[in-house]
Parts: C-alpha cells; sequence; structure tokens
C-alpha cells in the first residue's frame, strides 16, 4: 500500500488541472465539489498509506517513492521523490483531513461568489503545494512546495483583489515571506555543501555521522529564519493579521491549520542539525517562540474583529510550537500541531459562519447572544475554546500542559512566560466567545457611529428650523417698516385732501352770485373733496391699525428664533456628548434617546433580520472538528507510557533527538494543575468583565495591545522613512550603474556599427575583389610555407 | 603531334577567354566563350578524357552558352559598355594587382613545381587502360558515387523549380529597386530619423 | 619537346586569372557569369590534367559533378538576372546595392 504515495499529492493536482480547464463551465457547486472529491481521495489514500506504515515494524516505518529525476546537474542531483515517514504522514493526515473538510465548508461559504470556481481551484492548488511541501524527500521539493503555498496564500489573501485593502495584505504577506524564503535557500545551499545532497535520508545520516558545529548553527539558524517568515514569528509575524483579509475558510486553512505549520514541520524534519548545532541555537528558538507567544496574546486581547483575534491568537499558538522545538520537545510540538489543526480550523470556520450570518459584520461588539440563534455555531466554538484554553479533558490542554512541561523541563523561566501566555489565551478566547454567542443581543443596537449621524441628522434639522424662524423674523419686520411708512402717505394724503376740500369750499362761498350751473360745478367738487377726505381719513385708521399687527408677528418671530435656537443647542449638546461618549457597552447600548426617529435605516434593517445558522455544509465540518478538537487529546495522554501513542508513533522521525524528561510523577501533576488553575484564572476573569461587567474592560483593553504595540506603524515608519531613501538609493545606482553599463553597451556597438558598415557596400565586385585579393594572400602564405 | 595540338587548341582558348572578357557587346562575349570550351574540349581528348570533351562540347557549348544568348537576345541587352567609366574607385588597379599576383603565384606554383606533385591513385579509381572511358566513369558514377549522383537530380531540379519562381511574371505592380544613395547620405538620414522618434525609422 | 603536366597546369592558372579579371572588371551581370564559366573550365582542366598524372579517374569524376553544378548555377543566376533587368532595365552589377550595410 506505500506505493500509492503519489496519489496523495496527485488528487488535488488533478483537481486544480480539471478546473482549470473546466472549472468555469462546471460552475457553482460543482465545481466545489470536485474539489471536495479530490481533497477526499486524497485524505483516503493518506489513510491507507498510514495504515501500509502501520503494518510495518516501528524502526522500518520509512517509505521513500522516487518518480523521476528532477535537476540532474554536475554533482547535485535531485529527484522528484516522495518519502512518507510518521511525521510526513502525520502531517498529510491532517492536512488532507481538515483540508476536506474546509473544502466542504466553503461550498457554503463562498455560495454566490462570482470567482466560486476559481477559488477551489486556488485550494487545492494550495493543498498540493502543501503535501510536495511535507511529502517531498528532498529540501528542493520541500522549497518548491514553500512557494507553492506562499503563492496560493498571496492568490488567496488577495482573492476579492478589487478591493485594495485585500490586495495590499496579499503583497504584503509576500513580502514578508520572502525574507524568510531567503533563509531557507541559504540554509539549502549550505545544506548541499556540507552533505554533497539535499535529500533528506542523505542529510539526516551525514548528520547523525557528526558535523562541524558551526555548520549545524549556521544552517539551523537559516533554516529558522525560513520558519519565522512561514510560521508567522517575531519580528516577521506581521503579514498574518493581515492575512484575514482572506475569505475565512482560507484562513482557517492555510493561515491556522497547514501552511503557518510548515515552518515548524521543516524544524522538526531537520532535527538531527539541531541536535549538532551549538546549544544556544534551540534555546535562541524557544525564548523568540515563547515571546512571540506572550507577545501576541497581549495583542489579541483588545482586538475587536472576530477574526484578528483568532488571527493573533495562531501567531501565539505558533509561538507555543516553537517553544517546544526549541526545548527539544518535538512530539509535543507536533502533538500541539495536530490539537491546534483541529480547534483553530474550527474556530476560524466557527466565525466564518457567525461573520456568514451577520451580514459580514466582522465587528464582536456588534454581536452578543449569538446562541440562541446559531445553535450548531456556538455550541462547537465553544468546544472549539474550552480545547484552545486549556480545560481539561480538551485537546488543546494536553498539548500545551506537555509543551509546558518540556519546557519547565528546561528552563523555569520558560515556563513562566508560557503559563501567562496559557492565562492570556484563556482571557481572550473567553472574552471572544462572551462577545460573541453570551450576552446581550446586540446586533440590532445603534452603533456609536450611527447615533452620531443621528444626531447630525437632528442638529442639522434644528438648525434649519433657526434658519427658517429668523427668515419669518426679518418679514415680519418689513412688515412693520411698511405699515409705518403707510401712516405717514395717509396722514399726507389726508392733508393734502382736506386743503382741497378747503380750497372747494371758499370757492363755493366766493362765488354765491354765480350762475346755477357755475354752483353746481362748485358743489359737485366740495362733495368729491369731502369724500376724498373721508376715504383718507379711513386710510390713515387702516394704517395706524396695521402697525400693531405687524409687531405682534414680528414678536411672535422672535420668540420662534429663541426657542429654535435653544433646542439647536440642546441638540449640539447631546451631538457633542455623543460625538465624545464610548457608544454603549456590551450591557447597554449607546445612548439614542432623543434621535430615535433619525437613526440611519440599517438600524431599521436590521431590527428586522436576525442572524442565521448556516446550511449543512458550513456545520458539518464544524462538528466534526468539534469532536476532533475534544478527544484530540487522547493521542497522547500522559499518565502511563502506555497512551503515548504519538510519541512512539512518531519516534522513527525524531532519530532520538527528543529532549529527555527528568521530572518526577508529582512535579508534573503540580504543573498540570497549575495549568489548570491559569485556565480558570483566564476564564473567570473574562467572566467578571465580560459576562456579568464587574470589572471594567477598559482596564484589560489598553491601548497598546490595541495597537498591536506600534510595531506595524513602525515597521511602516521606518520603510517609509530612511528604508526608502535607501530603497531610492540603491534603484538609482542600478539605473545609473547597471542600466549604464547595458546601454554603454548599446550605444558602443552603434557606433561601431556606423563606421563598420561601410565595409559592405553591397556592390558584388567589390565583394569577388575582397575574394581574389584574399585568395591571392592565402596562396602567398601557402607558397611561403612550402617546402619544394 | 601532340605538342602541336596543345599549342594550337591553348591559343583557341586564351584567345577566347580574352575575347570573352574584352568585348564590349555580350554577344560576341558569348561567341568567344563558345570558342574556348570547344579548346578546352579539345584539351580534355588529349588528356584522354573523350567522354568528358563530348559532354564539354554538348552541355557547355550546345546548351549553356546557348541560354546565355537566349536571355541576351530575350532581355535585348546586348548593348555595349561603357569602359571609360569605372563607379567603384580603385576597382580596376586593385583587380588587376589581384589577378597579375593570382597568375604570378599560380605559374610560379605550377610550373615550378610540378615535379613535386605527388600522391597514389585511389585502387578502386585507378584509371584503367583497357576499359573504355565511358564505361568506367559510369560505373564509378554509379556505384562509388551514386549517392552525389542522385543529389545533383536533386539540385537540378530544385534550380528548375527555383528558375520559374524567379523568373515568372508577378501579377500587379512590382516594385522597383531603389535608386541608390551615397552612404554618407544615408547614415546623416538614419542619425535626423533615430534624434526625432516620431517620425518611423525605415532603415 | 614532351607536354607535361605543368604545361596544363600552367594554362588552366592563366584562364582562371583572366576569368577572374574579367569578373572584377566587367559590369554586365551576363558577361560576369561568363567569366565564371572560365574560371570553372579552368578548375575543371586541372582537374582532368591531374587525374591523367596520377591515373586516378577522380579527376573526370570532379569534373562531371562541376558540370552539373555550373549547369544548376546558370539557370538560377540566369532566372536572377531575368528578374532584375525586367524590375529596372539596363541594370548593372553596379545598380544592386539594396542589401548595403
Amino acid at each position: 500500500m506505500l506505493d500509492i504515495i503519489w496519489l496523495i499529492p496527485a488528487f488535488p493536482l488533478a483537481g486544480a488541472v480539471l478546473l482549470l480547464l473546466l472549472g468555469k463551465r462546471l460552475g457553482e457547486p460543482l465545481a466545489g465539489w470536485l474539489a471536495t472529491f479530490a481533497m477526499g481521495g486524497s485524505f483516503v489514500a493518506a489513510v491507507l498509506v498510514f495504515i501500509g506504515l502501520l503494518d510495518r515494524e516501528s524502526e522500518a516505518r520509512v517509505a521513500h517513492q522516487v518518480l523521476f529525476t528532477w535537476v540532474p546537474v554536475g554533482d547535485l542531483s535531485v529527484d522528484v521523490g516522495f518519502l512518507a515517514d510518521p511525521l510526513a504522514i502525520t502531517m498529510t493526515l491532517f492536512i488532507t483531513g481538515v483540508g476536506a473538510l474546509i473544502h466542504l465548508y466553503s461550498i457554503g461559504y463562498m455560495h454566490g461568489d462570482p470567482g466560486f470556481h476559481r477559488f477551489f481551484l486556488y485550494l487545492n492548488l494550495f493543498a498540493f503545494s502543501m503535501l510536495v511541501l511535507v511529502l517531498g524527500d528532498n529540501m528542493l521539493l520541500t522549497f518548491l512546495g514553500w512557494e507553492g503555498v506562499g503563492a496560493c496564500s498571496y492568490l488567496l489573501i488577495s482573492f476579492w483583489f478589487t478591493d485594495d485593502k485585500n490586495a495590499t495584505a496579499g503583497k504584503k504577506a509576500f513580502v514578508t515571506n520572502r525574507i524568510g524564503d531567503f533563509g531557507f535557500m541559504l540554509a539549502m545551499f549550505l545544506v548541499f555543501v556540507t552533505f554533497g545532497s539535499l535529500n533528506y535520508l542523505d542529510v539526516i545520516e551525514g548528520a547523525e555521522l557528526g558535523m562541524v558545529e558551526t555548520t549545524a548553527t549556521a544552517i539551523t539558524l537559516l533554516l529558522f529564519v525560513g520558519a519565522m517568515g512561514k510560521s508567522a514569528q517575531f519580528p516577521l509575524y506581521l503579514w498574518l493579521p493581515d492575512a484575514m483579509a482572506g475569505p475565512t475558510p482560507v484562513s482557517a486553512l492555510i493561515h491556522a491549520a497547514t501552511m503557518v505549520t510548515s515552518g515548524i514541520y521543516l524544524l522538526t524534519r531537520m532535527n538531527p542539525v539541531i541536535a549538532e548545532s551549538a546549544d544556544w541555537v534551540p534555546t535562541t528558538v524557544a525564548w523568540v517562540g515563547v515571546f512571540t507567544a506572550l507577545f501576541a496574546a497581549t495583542i489579541a486581547i483588545a482586538q475587536n474583529d472576530i477574526k484578528k483575534v483568532l488571527a493573533y491568537s495562531t501567531v501565539s499558538q505558533l509561538g507555543f510550537m516553537f517553544l517546544a522545538v526549541g526545548t527539544g520537545a518535538y512530539v509535543a510540538a507536533i502533538f500541539h500541531m495536530v490539537t491546534h489543526a483541529f480547534f483553530k480550523a474550527l474556530l476560524f470556520l466557527g466565525s466564518g459562519s457567525v461573520i456568514h450570518g451577520m451580514h459580514e459584520d466582522q465587528d464582536m461588539r456588534h454581536y452578543g447572544g449569538l446562541r440562541k440563534f446559531m445553535p450548531i455555531t456556538a455550541a462547537t466554538f465553544i468546544l472549539g475554546w474550552l480545547a484552545i484554553a486549556g480545560v481539561p479533558p480538551f485537546s488543546g490542554f494536553w498539548s500545551k500542559d506537555e509543551i509546558l512541561v518540556y519546557a519547565w523541563n528546561d528552563s523555569p523561566a520558560l515556563w513562566v512566560v508560557g503559563i501567562i501566555t496559557a492565562v492570556l489565551t484563556a482571557f481572550y478566547m473567553s472574552r471572544q466567545v462572551f462577545m460573541t454567542f453570551f450576552g446581550r443581543y446586540r446586533y440590532a443596537d445603534p452603533t456609536l457611529e450611527e447615533v452620531v449621524e443621528a444626531w447630525a441628522a437632528k442638529e442639522e434639522k434644528a438648525q434649519a428650523r433657526v434658519a427658517a424662524a429668523a427668515e419669518q423674523a426679518a418679514t415680519a419686520r418689513a412688515a412693520i417698516d411698511e405699515a409705518r411708512g403707510g401712516i405717514a402717505g395717509a396722514e399726507s394724503a389726508l392733508a393734502e385732501a382736506r386743503a382741497e376740500l378747503a380750497a372747494a369750499e371758499s370757492a363755493l362761498t366766493d362765488a354765491g352770485d354765480a350762475d346755477e350751473k357755475e354752483l353746481k360745478k362748485l358743489q359737485k367738487a366740495v362733495d368729491k373733496a369731502t369724500k376724498s377726505v373721508e376715504k383718507a381719513e379711513a386710510a390713515h385708521a387702516d394704517a395706524v391699525a396695521a402697525v400693531p399687527a405687524a409687531e405682534a408677528t414680528a414678536e411672535a418671530a422672535e420668540a420662534e428664533i429663541a426657542t429654535a435656537r435653544r433646542d439647536a443647542e440642546l441638540v449640539g449638546a447631546g451631538a457633542g456628548k455623543a460625538a465624545t461618549a464610548s457608544g454603549g457597552s456590551l450591557f447597554a447600548p449607546a445612548d439614542a434617546t432623543g434621535v430615535e426617529d433619525d437613526l440611519p435605516h440599517d438600524v431599521e434593517h436590521r431590527r428586522h433580520h436576525h442572524p442565521h445558522e448556516s446550511p449543512w455544509m458550513m456545520t458539518l465540518p464544524l462538528v466534526v472538528l468539534a469532536v476532533l478538537s475534544a478527544v484530540a487529546g487522547f493521542l497522547n495522554l500522559p499518565f502511563t507510557k502506555w497512551w503515548h501513542h504519538l510519541e512512539h508513533w512518531l519516534e522513527p522521525s525524531l532519530h532520538g533527538n527528543e529532549a529527555h524528561l527528568d521530572l518526577s510523577g508529582s512535579m508534573k501533576w503540580i504543573l498540570a494543575f497549575v495549568a489548570m488553575g491559569g485556565a480558570a484564572i483566564g476564564i473567570t476573569v473574562a467572566a467578571l468583565t465580560y459576562l456579568k461587567g464587574r470589572l471594567d474592560a477598559r482596564v484589560f483593553e489598553q491601548r497598546p495591545f490595541a495597537q498591536g504595540w506600534w510595531y506595524d506603524q513602525a515597521v511602516s515608519a521606518f520603510m517609509g522613512g530612511p528604508g526608502r531613501v535607501l530603497f531610492q538609493r540603491t534603484a538609482d545606482a542600478d539605473r545609473v550603474v547597471v542600466d549604464g553599463m547595458v546601454n554603454g553597451v548599446a550605444g558602443g556597438v552603434g557606433v561601431v556599427g556606423t563606421q563598420v558598415r561601410r565595409l559592405q557596400p553591397g556592390l558584388v565586385r567589390v565583394y569577388a575583389l575582397t575574394v581574389a585579393l584574399g585568395a591571392a594572400l592565402l596562396l602567398a602564405w601557402f607558397l611561403l610555407r612550402a617546402d619544394f | 603531334m601532340e605538342l602541336a595540338v596543345f599549342i594550337i587548341s591553348a591559343v583557341i582558348v586564351l584567345v577566347g577567354a580574352v575575347g570573352v572578357i574584352a568585348s564590349r557587346n555580350p554577344v560576341h562575349s558569348a561567341l568567344f566563350l563558345v570558342q574556348t570550351l570547344f579548346g578546352i574540349a579539345v584539351l580534355f581528348v588529349l588528356l584522354e578524357a573523350p567522354f568528358l570533351a563530348a559532354i564539354q562540347v554538348i552541355v557547355y557549348a550546345g546548351a549553356i552558352v546557348i541560354l546565355f544568348l537566349f536571355v541576351l537576345m530575350l532581355l535585348g541587352v546586348d548593348r555595349a559598355e561603357d569602359w571609360n567609366v569605372e563607379p567603384i574607385g580603385g576597382q580596376r588597379p586593385l583587380a588587376v594587382v589581384a589577378a597579375a599576383s593570382l597568375l604570378g603565384i599560380l605559374l610560379s606554383v605550377m610550373l615550378a613545381a610540378t615535379d613535386a606533385v605527388t600522391g597514389q591513385p585511389a585502387a578502386n579509381e585507378a584509371i584503367d587502360p583497357e576499359m573504355s572511358n565511358v564505361r568506367q566513369l559510369g560505373r564509378s558514377l554509379f556505384s562509388t558515387h551514386v549517392v552525389a549522383f542522385e543529389l545533383t537530380a536533386v539540385l537540378l531540379t530544385i534550380a528548375v523549380v527555383g528558375a520559374v519562381v524567379f523568373a515568372r511574371k508577378v501579377k500587379g505592380e512590382l516594385e522597383p529597386i531603389p535608386e541608390l544613395v551615397p552612404l554618407q547620405d544615408e547614415i546623416a538620414m538614419t542619425r535626423a530619423a533615430a534624434a526625432d522618434p516620431d517620425e518611423e525609422v525605415t532603415h | 619537346m614532351e607536354v607535361t603536366t605543368g604545361w596544363y597546369l600552367a594554362l588552366g592558372a592563366v584562364l582562371f586569372t583572366i576569368g577572374a579579371l574579367g569578373l572584377l572588371v566587367r559590369r554586365n551581370p551576363l558577361v560576369m557569369f561568363m567569366c565564371v564559366e572560365l574560371m570553372l573550365n579552368a578548375v575543371n582542366l586541372t582537374f582532368v590534367a591531374l587525374g591523367a598524372r596520377l591515373g586516378d579517374l577522380g579527376g573526370q569524376i570532379a569534373v562531371f559533378f562541376v558540370l552539373v553544378v555550373a549547369a544548376a548555377e546558370v539557370v538560377v543566376g540566369l532566372a536572377l538576372v531575368v528578374a532584375i533587368l525586367r524590375r529596372r532595365p539596363g541594370a548593372t552589377a553596379d545598380d544592386l546595392a539594396v542589401l548595403r550595410g
């Protein structure tokens, strides 16, 4: 059964090729099913190889299959061959198993995405690369897989590449990993120079025969640099949190369960070389690991993005694995790698399910009480939480405890940092679970931004009212002026009419003896004048009456202005308060009193749309992974020798380099109880803070934590400042020196050519003459050399 | 007798050769060429190669020179060449130098060093005085040199096809052969075109 | 006086030189071809003469093949001349310099 090793990577490769050719035609969901079955086939093949290995004696559990010679160059001959030993098969099993589950999950998660088939193409290609990395029998093949997973990771992080942020995150991951790859390549060169071969079996054999300590030290350190990049250790971890820009199944498969563990795999694979290196090298590995673990755990405490928490948690857990590798606890490292693959994949997929159900909202502050809406997700997520927090008997406890025991064995200082990290792990994971699945249902709450927005809208309205009142007042004042003007006009008109009347009357009196006709006429004028006086008097009265009315209107308008201003002031104050307010807490929504009617429509929309549970394609993997997370600890229980399955199984791959544990049984029990106590403390404090509200969350969510200790900003500032100058200088040097040389050569050729072209006149007779002269010269030379 | 024949035919050959290069009219050149070829045929007979003498007359004089004449008549290029003009400076003196040195070297070698000619006849290619010349050539061609002989057939076929392709009448206007521009001018033009990148460089 | 091989070779050398001189000096492409024929014949003569001297049939065989190649060359060369002169009547070898460097 061991000659089917090649089938394991062949399945996903075939899947990728088929999807490349037919993907678009298969469409949704057939493309997804094809990819899933490819992974399933690969898993079955891996299980068969596993059974085949189990069939053999412990020492003979190495199957080596060479397919063809890949690079035959001089002394260097690299084959494409697969090496199935317990270490490789352990990794293969969880890569294919978890991989298949995540493929299945993705069918549900990627539903409706226009790049559906492309996604599964990348996933299968990734799985192929990862299997080549793990199963390759030489470093070059591993490097091929190493770069392959890097490329797929890039493609998948920036899967939604139309968003600039995602594209940048992909680039960041790729570039950061290049630094690590540089270390891997140098290590590879050094290995070839030292051993004359890149084949693992040769290298291990050579290292066991003994090698120069300095060389071993250099190789180990360079490999560690490579591992730091791929497995996201300080200082090269900074790409991993950004990698969360990819679809969640990608985060689960690549950035939690498989690819990021390849650094640990590589170091474990090369353990005979590590054993030959200087003593301080493994110690360095352990300290970098445990520092990264603590560092990332502190950052994870203050993140509000559900995936960011898990990302930093992954960095932290990988730090634990490096701690294990550094202390020589390879079994513990692999053990934790396996359990971590189960529970971290579970947690990521669970978070994906939550995000899916919450309409792409990733902020945990908006979650709360979701266990009522998505019971399966919640139940499985809680199992994953118990596993990672280190609650017995779930898997994380056993693997983490094993690492901590070995850390204590190596140096209590390592153990202290490790146990602090474990407490923090329990704390931030509990915080996440409580914020997401417990507590008040906050989805329909208006967020702080929305409240501020509402206040702004209300303020605008109030200001508009003030403006309207002011306008009204202005109109009223104009009316008063008009009325006053009317009085003056009416008075002058009255005086005029009276004068006219007086004139008419005196004219009538003077013309006492005039004829009848004249008198009548004058009498008529008097009547008319009397009438106009009457009219003017009435107008005057009207005008006088109009003024108080206008004044009353103006007064009312003034009053309106005053109220509107007061209102606006109140609204403004409210808006200012809202802007500076904390926006509510987990226990009370952001204060929206006063602006209930001005909230954006989204809030109303959320009130009517509840979170929903995901389809079975997504929940089934959750359930399977939850079961595995719960029971995976039984691979390697510490109580009796009889339970050390994983240790016995991995023994042939470790070549006796596993650290020897010289602790008494009671010491182990004490350490285990301290670890349990640590988990209990973490969970209790988190419960008091985020469930009961007895402690202020701000005590824990310090700014340095939330900002990731400003490491990202510092790197950006350096690269954007001095780094940029350096790069610019390099580019200048390239342009002037290198390009100058190239262009100079080209220009020189042009100059010479312009002159040399004169030798080619194109005239056949000149050519013939040249030939004739040449022939004569040649003959003369022969003649001179001839010996008669 | 042999000497007399040699001298007469040598004179015929040389007169014909000089006639070829000295006649202003190409038709005369062709006729002088026939004379030379006949002389050579006689010398072949003298050297006991009667078959070659025969095909020299038939193929060379009979076919190739007739082909020359055909082309001359067909194209009407039988007008005289202007001898007073030599467009290529220094061509004539240099040609004379080359020819003189060639002649000097060859003559000195061939006359002075004839005795130095060594070598043994190949065993399977020796001339058998008992057998007729034609039979001997035929045997050699169709046994030892059969591959080369078959290849000449291919060569002739290709030549015929090539000739047809070159000489057939093409439909439509033919692109005229460009007039010759002095090289200095052409370099200046190319430089100007390179300095002004908008204009497309044709050379 | 006996006619030695040297005489034939000397005659061939003179004939070759005349042909070469004509090729270098004449400008009519057809005449240039004839000069090439002269040179070929000079070489043929030396082949046969040396073959007779050494009693080797190889000299005559070589001449046979030279004849064939000369025929092929003339066919293609004349076709070229026809093609050129058709496009540009009265062209001489000096007018054709399209392949100038």
